[in-house]
């Protein structure tokens, strides 16, 4: 008897040794972050569009947020073509719609024709705080093409704080939270790229290069999925995406023009000409709000106008009663203005 | 019940309680974390004693580099020991300064191999598989950034894998980096040539490169080192003391409309168009790898040395062909030569030895460069190093040709010593299934009797236009060849000079290669390294036609000596013949032997 009571005794030793081992993760585990890299390279694209030339690369990082192949990047110049390529993880490339951009967070989301791909979900991310190790994938100095995978480095959150920073000699529009990092993240080619937490949850997308305002010294950032969220949803739901031109919408009977508001574009000579500003009569309500020539018209109440057509006809769907929400580049610089006609003469 | 609960819950208790006492006694530090700072402080002991800093003479820069046996061979990168020249200092955490002679250059992959003099119990590091490298694994580098090292302790950097097999196209015309790995360990200038280690302080690579661009030459997180894996397949050659080129496959291949990778281009000479590839043709393979961008196949050609017989698979719209491609030259000899020429600097007289033509890189107008110091003339090498150094034109360091020959030689005369042999050989055997077969190689000519008939050569006239029997690529020929070599030995033989170490078709490993000129040909004489035996030549009759190839094997005794009695000859894609040998008949050896 006292012999089974013994074997029963070594059993639940063993099976509680069991337990308190399964629970605790072995070095091993956390040895490397080759499982969590490999996790989160599925959800990697790589972006390729204008650029090329002296200084501007023509080529980017994002990832997928959707599971019919929406792709969260950065909005910059390298989406301003007609032909945006995207290659996915596996190596699939494929030719990328934008479905639109938020000017003042300065994001894009690209669409591409699959689905049942693997993604992030922009809700699910996690916030971090600093002192927390985070994991940087992109596709920095464009080392990896076709299915080769980003790359990655590791680091800490250095600090989470407003961004003070400025892209050449002017400041940046978002000045709200961005995690600083201890990784090299500000790199050509790595805007746009998926901040992780050390499990690979998403925390953030990397931004462009930028540097401090105060030291000069490049800033290694990425801003929280937290601030761009509601962004996320506008663009997907369309918010931000120009009305067709013969779209049969219902019109106002006195909409705003581009005449009457005093604003004379250049010649509409291209399939999309980009709405530039050629003159400014004074006097007229943009030259009261200080709208002058060779502006570029980005956004008609927080639509994108990527054509002379499509602005013309954002504005023949807004009453003169109403104002007229401009963002317009100056530059390197974005400015916002309020257009009323009653400010004009 | 209160049984079971007794019985599982007491043990439960008392093995918690041991394991929470754990980290409450590391001052609570979890003791996952403590066992991986100790793993982590171990791996780096072990990695730190194999570190070598290295000092150019005369104030000529310097870089890093990393001890790989005990008697003092170490790695560094080309473009480290390009301005220190053949002989430079080295440091080690031992606090202790060592001579180190270079030994080999391998330019286009940005390696080179030094030799630390002085001791034969160097620390050296263990070489670790880098193909089994996965991106996320923790690694490190240790080094002498910025040239730190002048107390003789190194520098360590952590980081993580941030990329494998990636392709760095070539800087100027050389310094090609494939394969290699990406790293965000800190690489600095002065860490060039200096190991990556993983976690457990294996030598996974050598760091040389980083991508800085607009950033300025310091850090931004993107450092690449050279695989070891690729080096461990030049590591023969490097010790040949010759300068090593890399490979091509007289193709070039493009990426089409639907992804796949194709030839677009393909020379006629190559030995890939005698193999069978075609233009237009899909790369699925090649050096066992799948291939699915045109960096994946940069990449494998960049890990192989020329002269390599690498696996290739493609296909041909439905039909797949494997196959074996013999690597040949980026470069030919001069024009390695003159690429690796450094621009002639004020003080030193110059070398009568050197081509007068500029590298073609050079003769672009002179970029705008802030002041450098102005380094003095090379100093003379100390008396240490100086015998450890032999110049000769094509040559980094002809000392460790002669060391490897020698070596071979020496091993394989061991039990086969056929000096002074001079004379007529008759070899007689059978062709199974076929016939007899009686070869006589004597003074002035061959005259064989083969089943498809007789044949002979003439030994006063070129050996390239005899190349009997029909279909043999030149047996005859590779015979007399090799029997001039086992009677002369390589110094009475022509130009016999070491290659490196290369694999053979058909058997296990790498293999020590010889190579002589003898008449109009040249032939590759292949040695087990462990047995000391010949196992295989090539005879090449040109460069760009198919070799002759004969495997030997079945050594027997006669007279005293090891003999192969079983030939396979092939030639192109066909067995020409396997013969099986059954006697030798061998003229006396004459009395004044010639030892090499």
């Amino acid at each position: 008897m006292n012999h089974i009571k013994r074997t029963r005794t070594c059993l639940c030793l063993l099976a509680a040794a069991c337990l308190l081992l399964a629970s605790v993760p072995s070095y091993g585990q956390t040895n490397s972050f080759s499982t969590v890299s490999i996790g989160v390279q599925s959800k990697m694209v790589k972006i390729y569009g204008a650029g090329g030339i002296k200084g501007l690369e023509a080529y980017q990082s994002g990832f997928l947020i959707s599971e019919q192949g929406h792709i969260l990047t950065v909005w910059s110049y390298v989406l301003d073509t007609d032909y945006i390529t995207a290659v996915l993880n596996d190596g699939r490339k494929f030719q990328a719609k934008l479905v639109g951009a938020d000017p003042r967070l300065e994001i894009a989301i690209l669409k591409v024709e699959t689905d049942r791909v693997d993604f992030f979900a922009p809700k699910t991310a996690i916030d971090l705080e600093a002192g927390d190790r985070v994991l940087a994938f992109s596709n920095l100095y464009g080392v990896a093409t076709g299915d080769e995978p980003a790359s990655v480095l590791h680091g800490i959150v250095s600090a989470k704080t407003p961004l003070d920073a400025r892209r050449g000699a002017f400041k940046t529009t978002y000045r709200g939270p961005v995690l600083i990092l201890d990784a090299m993240t500000n790199n050509p080619g790595a805007a746009g790229g998926a901040l992780t937490n050390r499990d690979g949850k998403l925390v953030g997308i990397l931004g462009k290069e930028l540097r401090n305002a105060l030291t000069n010294t490049w800033l290694n950032y990425a801003i929280p999925m937290s601030e761009l969220n509601q962004a996320i949803d506008d663009i997907m739901a369309g918010k931000t995406r120009p009305r067709s031109v013969d779209e049969t919408a219902k019109r106002p009977e006195r909409p705003h023009s581009l005449h009457k508001l005093g604003i004379l574009l250049v010649p509409d000579l291209l399939t999309k000409t980009p709405p530039f500003v050629d003159r400014v009569r004074s006097n007229s309500a943009a030259a009261k709000k200080g709208l002058k020539a060779d502006d570029l018209i980005l956004f008609v109440n927080d639509r994108m106008t990527d054509s002379c057509k499509t602005l013309k006809n954002e504005l023949s769907l807004i009453d003169q009663i109403d104002s007229v929400q401009l963002i317009i580049q100056r530059g390197q610089e974005l400015l916002e203005m309020e257009l009323n006609l009653t400010d004009g003469t | 019940m209160n049984r079971v609960i007794r019985w599982f819950l007491f043990p439960l208790i008392l093995v918690t309680v041991a394991a929470l006492a754990a980290p409450l006694a590391a001052q609570e530090i979890p003791a996952v974390v403590a066992k991986a700072e100790q793993t982590r402080i171990a791996a780096i002991a072990k990695a730190t004693t194999s570190a070598v800093s290295v000092f150019a003479n005369g104030g000529r820069g310097g870089g890093s580099g990393v001890v790989i046996t005990p008697d003092g061979y170490a790695l560094t990168n080309f473009h480290v020991v390009k301005p220190a020249g053949s002989a430079m200092k080295c440091s080690m955490a031992d606090n202790r300064l060592y001579d180190a002679v270079i030994v080999g250059i391998d330019p286009v992959g940005d390696v080179a191999m030094i030799k630390l003099l002085g001791r034969d119990d160097f620390p050296c590091a263990t070489l670790a598989d880098s193909d089994k490298v996965q991106v996320g694994d923790w690694c490190f580098a240790i080094g002498n950034p910025f040239l730190l090292a002048t107390d003789f302790q190194p520098t360590v950097t952590y980081g993580i894998v941030s990329g494998v097999h990636r392709y760095q196209y070539p800087a100027g015309t050389l310094l090609e980096y494939a394969d290699c790995i990406q790293t965000d360990a800190s690489i600095n200038p002065g860490n060039s040539g200096g190991p990556l280690f993983n976690a457990n302080g294996d030598l996974i690579g050598i760091n040389g490169r980083g991508s800085f661009e607009k950033r300025g030459r310091v850090n931004v997180g993107v450092g690449y080192a050279i695989s070891i894996n690729q080096i461990k397949h030049f590591m023969g050659y490097l010790r040949s003391g010759r300068i090593v080129d890399h490979a091509t496959l007289g193709a070039t291949v493009a990426t089409d409309e639907n992804g796949r990778v194709i030839v677009s281009n393909i020379l006629e000479s190559s030995d890939a168009y005698r193999r069978g590839l075609r233009y237009g043709d899909e790369v699925i393979s090649f050096g066992n790898r799948r291939i699915s961008t045109v960096n994946g196949f940069k990449n494998v050609l960049g890990i192989f040395p020329r002269g390599w017989r690498v696996p290739l698979e493609y296909r041909r719209d439905t039909e797949t062909f494997e196959t074996l491609v013999r690597l040949s030259g980026v470069h030919s000899p001069e024009q390695l030569l003159a690429k690796i020429q450094r621009p002639p600097q004020q003080g030193p007289k110059p070398n009568p030895d050197k081509p007068k033509e500029k590298p073609e890189d050079e003769k672009q107008p002179p970029r705008r460069q802030p002041p450098r110091p102005q380094a003095g003339p090379a100093p003379k090498m100390p008396a240490a190093v100086a015998k450890y150094f032999k110049a000769r034109r094509g040559y980094t360091n002809y000392y460790f040709n002669l060391l490897n020959r020698d070596r071979i030689w020496n091993q394989f005369q061991a039990e086969t010593d056929c000096t002074g042999m001079d004379g007529k050989w008759t070899l007689s055997g059978t062709i199974p299934n076929r016939g007899d077969v009686e070869i006589i190689l004597d003074t002035n000519e061959i005259r064989a009797d083969f089943p498809q008939g007789q044949v002979k050569v003439d030994l006063t006239k070129d050996f390239d236009t005899q190349l009997a029997p029909a279909g043999s690529g030149g047996l005859l020929v590779a015979l007399q060849v090799w029997k001039k070599l086992l009677t002369e030995g390589p110094t009475q033989f022509g130009d016999v000079h070491y290659l490196g170490t290369a694999p053979v078709v058909n058997q296990e490993g790498v293999f020590d290669v010889l190579i002589g000129t003898r008449n109009v040909v040249e032939t590759r004489f292949m040695f087990d390294s462990q047995t000391g035996k010949m196992i295989g030549l090539e005879m090449y009759p040109d460069l760009s036609v198919d070799p002759c190839e004969i495997s030997l094997s079945d050594y027997r005794d006669v007279q005293g000596r090891s003999l192969p009695h079983l030939l396979k000859v092939r030639y192109g894609n066909n067995d020409f013949a396997q013969i099986k040998l059954t006697n030798y008949a061998l003229p006396a050896a004459s009395t004044d032997k010639k030892n090499p």
